[in-house]
């Protein structure tokens, strides 16, 4: 064990600064991504109730396949595969490669977890707002989506915790974050076990909160609002 | 005089399961009217297709000579948007079985959302109608209540007062007593009562009997989605002509 800490000797000081700016380009990958994947999970929610055959195809085509499918290879695909098809559109950094492949995957995900969210609402509750006169635009901004986002709260919190942990497969993309700085390091040192267990303190020391506030939401959101 | 709401040939079907099989109903301007029937044979969902909750298969419904649901474009009938719908909901308050409280919302709130957000009236002039509805059922000391803190009597009556605050022309009341246990059902019959007295049209599903005799001026039983027969109230319920409403009666006497 000690043999083990003084092998830090001669990097600690370095590897936490270089660490905690990667740990920074990660924190707001999973910021982006995240909300990437809540715009696009929102959308998919809410598309199937405005009940367009077409557009419902397809959104249950795309939550259906991404749901699916590893990360890794979206992220595969849209760094490696999509530039071979030749257009100059297709052709993105790593850095945008690894927020789409993360946002799209995620916004599957989520779609799911907002439409259940939904459902979990009894009727009544949307038919009360349509009685009293409101849009179904309206009964959803005021009446269903404000009760429907603390039924999703835990489980987005939830999402969040993976998806941060997720970022680390960018790493092989090469997208810039603590993983891909971990190996680097890893590498120049000759000490892999040793970059790797600080990338792992860093990598809990970014989930921690999030998984409080997982715990706290469970427990909150779990009292109160029972009728109707 | 012509009725505020008629209701033309209604027809409507879950699937192959037809639950009303054509009915018709004229509602005069402050007429009280009662439905009773058994359980199954389309009451609710006869409310339901009067604002348009449902869509009826066949028929039409208006109310005050305006169509509802729909409108005619050269000669044929196509459904509203859903903005043109919102508005002929708004004028027609329907009270649920179930109360149907928003519980995110405080009483207050619960009465002055629809003001706000559908009449578009400033927060304090909302709350300030909201506030004088529930105080005419009785319960402004409990605007700030959420409602799983009120009890069931309490918020079928903050549910009345949501409706009464949209001024509706119209008010339909689908069982709204018969959530609630039996100490409660005196506050929530109270209230109804007085919509009664102030000169309301009112159509009222309900299986209180002694209740509906009383305010009602018009008894409709209905049974398998058909009007069975229909009368005042004294003759329904002392001396129907069908088998089945006196069957009826009796089961609900004896429980
Ligand atoms: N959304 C629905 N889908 C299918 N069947 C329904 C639906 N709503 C009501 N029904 C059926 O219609 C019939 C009449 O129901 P309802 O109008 O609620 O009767 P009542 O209020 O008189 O008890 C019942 O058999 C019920 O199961
Ligand atoms: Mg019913």
């Amino acid at each position: 064990m000690i043999d083990f800490l003084r092998g830090y000797e001669d990097y600690l000081g370095g590897w936490l600064w270089e660490m905690g700016i990667a740990s920074l380009a990660t924190l707001q990958l999973m910021f982006v991504s995240f909300w990437l994947a809540c715009a696009i999970g929102m959308v998919a929610a809410l598309i199937p109730m405005a009940r367009i055959k077409s557009l419902n195809l397809l959104v249950k085509l795309y939550i259906g396949f991404f749901r699916g499918v590893p990360v890794l290879v979206i992220l595969y695909w849209i760094y490696f595969a999509l530039p071979e098809m030749g257009y100059e559109v297709l052709v993105v950094s790593s850095y945008t490669a690894a927020i789409l492949g993360l946002g799209i995957h995620g916004g599957a995900f989520l779609a799911e977890i907002f439409r259940s969210g939904i459902e979990s609402l009894h009727k009544g509750q949307m038919e009360a707002a349509l009685s009293l006169g409101m849009t179904p635009a309206k009964a959803m901004a005021y009446i269903v989506l404000p009760q429907a986002i603390r039924v999703v709260l835990p489980p987005i919190a939830n999402f969040a915790v993976g998806l941060l942990k997720e970022t680390a497969l960018c790493s092989i993309i090469a997208a810039p974050e603590l993983m891909l700085r971990a190996k680097d390091l890893a590498s120049s040192s000759f000490l892999p076990m040793h970059a790797f267990v600080m990338a792992a303190v860093f990598y809990y020391i970014m989930s921690f909160p999030l998984m409080r506030a997982v715990e706290y939401l469970e427990v909150k959101m779990g009292k109160g609002l029972r009728t109707g | 005089m012509k009725p505020l709401l008629r209701i033309v040939d209604l027809h409507k079907s879950f699937g192959t399961l037809e639950v009303l099989a054509g009915i018709s109903i004229d509602v005069a301007r402050g007429e009280k009217l009662s439905i009773i029937g058994p359980s199954g044979s389309g009451k609710t969902t006869l409310l339901r297709c009067i604002n348009y909750l449902e869509k009826p298969t066949a028929g039409h419904i208006y109310v005050d000579d305006k169509l509802i649901g729909e409108k005619q474009v050269n000669g044929k009938f196509v459904h509203l948007s859903d903005r043109e719908l919102a508005k002929e909901r708004a004028e027609i308050g329907f009270v649920f079985q179930r109360f149907n409280l928003f519980p995110h919302l405080t009483a207050l709130d619960n009465v002055s959302v629809a003001p706000r957000r559908v009449l578009g009236l400033e927060k304090r002039d909302a709350e300030e109608r909201a506030l004088a509805m529930l105080e005419k059922v009785g319960l402004a000391h409990k605007a700030g209540e959420y409602p799983e803190r009120l009890s069931g009597g309490q918020q079928q009556r903050v549910a009345i007062a949501r409706v009464l605050v949209m001024q509706p022309k119209l008010i339909l009341l689908d069982e709204a007593t018969s959530a609630l246990d039996p100490e409660l059902i005196g506050e929530v019959l109270k209230v109804i009562r007085e919509l009664a007295e102030e000169g309301r049209t009112m159509i009222m599903v309900t299986h209180e009997i002694p209740f509906a005799e009383e305010i009602s001026d018009r008894v409709i039983f209905m049974d398998d989605g058909k009007i069975v027969e229909e009368g005042p109230p004294h003759e329904i319920f002392s001396n129907p002509t069908h088998e089945r409403t006196r069957v009826f009666l009796r089961q609900i006497i004896d429980r």
